[in-house]
């Protein structure tokens, strides 16, 4: 059930980040359901052919985010409300854009100006992720 | 405490024009080490040393619980070592070297070692000198995997390999640590596959180990930050930095012990952060080895 994870060489970000981003893929996509068991680390370092230190550190910090759970011995599930550590990360993202728009208040950007920008910025790391 | 695969303590060997110099080493059983440095930095020394095939002038080796060289008889049951300079017979089939090793190792599986021709491309009943670089590299890693080892020491199992062949070897690598008792130490020049595969980093060069880590630790240390320096100002290297270079108002900075603080201290300084950048292994590879040979040179 790992087959179709995706690590590449050419994304800049580190191998434990895109696990990360697969496995709440699946959870946001209803995949991976609630309470679902999932590969042990081992199990998908091997399927995934990276290190198990690199599968621990994905599946660590996606417990500290409330995705999953691991038992010791038992292996490790989606969490029973995988939607809260989604939910903290969408509370993430409203903070960094009011952030960003008390910053454009301090430059004088005006509100359709920053509308602009962030459609830059998207066409800026669309690129990049093509590359 | 958790077992070591392989333990080496202050480990020195002398050669007229080279010195391994005080080489400390721990790989935990279950484990993949991906030794790198450049050419002629020891790799190779340091692996004969712990195979017993060099004697080291100084220092302790324990490979799975044997002191080597002492006990080096007793240990090469377990360990399975593959380098590019071992020579198969040029005359013989690939069948023959599989009986062969099978009559010496009664471990031998021979129903891995069939998967193994399969999944390599090979044909048992060709002689070795027929055989492609390529399948010479895939032939004897398969007649050291089939002897399923609990230690794997490999002299850069994929050099000079096209991509499916690389691919392949690294699959059967990462499929020995589905059983948690078995370690895998391998040096290479592709960075790329240290970096997708160990699970700790050791870096030497110049016959000293610079670093030895958890590769997760390891990379996260490093950082590229590009920042933008206020007008007639030349930044500063803080604390962590081990390189900067700045053009202008432009400067690249690179970390070795990248905290989040050292972004704040730089903009404290009145400089704008630009970016940070993760950075590939390829690329500390060659940050640490100027930057530790300047070291040597001040």
């Amino acid at each position: 059930m790992s087959n179709a994870f995706v690590i590449s060489q050419s994304d800049k970000r580190p191998i434990y980040l895109q696990i990360m981003e697969q496995i709440k893929q699946r959870v946001a996509i209803g995949d991976w359901t609630e309470g679902q068991a999932i590969p042990s680390i081992r199990q998908l370092a091997v399927d995934l052919q990276v290190s198990v230190i690199t599968v621990k550190r994905a599946y660590l910090e996606l417990e500290r985010e409330g995705v999953i759970v691991t038992q010791q011995g038992k292996g490790s599930r989606i969490s029973p409300n995988p939607g809260l550590g989604i939910r903290l990360q969408q509370q993430e993202l409203q903070k960094h854009l009011e952030q960003a728009i008390r910053l454009s208040a301090l430059l004088g950007i005006q509100p359709e100006e920053l509308e602009g920008r962030l459609r830059e910025a998207n066409d800026n790391v669309a690129a990049k992720e093509q590359k | 405490m958790t077992d070591l695969a392989i333990q080496l303590n202050a480990v020195m060997k002398k050669y007229r024009y080279f010195t391994l110099d005080n080489i400390d080493l721990q790989l935990p059983a279950g484990q993949i080490m991906g030794l790198i440095g450049p050419n002629g930095a020891g790799k190779s020394t340091t692996i004969r040393i712990l195979l017993g095939l060099i004697h080291q002038d100084q220092g302790d080796v324990q490979v799975l619980g044997h002191r080597m060289p002492a006990e080096q008889v007793a240990a090469k049951w377990d360990i399975g070592f593959a380098s590019e300079d071992m020579r198969l017979y040029e005359g013989m089939t690939l069948d023959w070297h599989m009986s062969f090793i099978r009559s010496i190792y009664p471990k031998w599986d021979a129903a891995y070692s069939q998967l193994l021709l399969k999944r390599f491309g090979l044909r048992a009943q060709q002689k070795i000198k027929g055989f492609s670089h390529g399948q010479r590299v895939k032939a004897t890693l398969l007649l050291v995997l089939a002897r399923r080892p609990q230690l794997l020491v490999l002299d850069e199992p994929t050099t000079g390999l096209d991509p499916v062949a690389r691919h392949e070897i690294l699959r059967e690598l990462t499929a020995v640590m589905t059983d948690e008792g078995r370690s895998i130490l391998f040096s290479s020049h592709n960075t790329q596959d240290v970096e997708q595969i160990s699970d700790q980093i050791t870096f030497i060069d110049r016959g000293r180990i610079i670093d030895s880590m958890d590769k997760e630790a390891y990379l996260d240390r490093w950082r590229r930050l590009r920042l933008e320096a206020p007008s007639g100002i030349e930044l500063p290297a803080l604390p962590g930095i081990i390189n900067i270079r700045q053009t202008g108002r432009l400067a690249v900075a690179t970390a070795n012990a990248f905290v989040p603080d050292l972004a704040n201290a730089y903009e404290n300084t009145g400089a704008r952060v630009q970016s940070v950048e993760n950075m590939t292994l390829e690329e500390i590879f060659v940050a640490n080895v100027e930057h530790s040979r300047e070291e040597v040179e001040v």
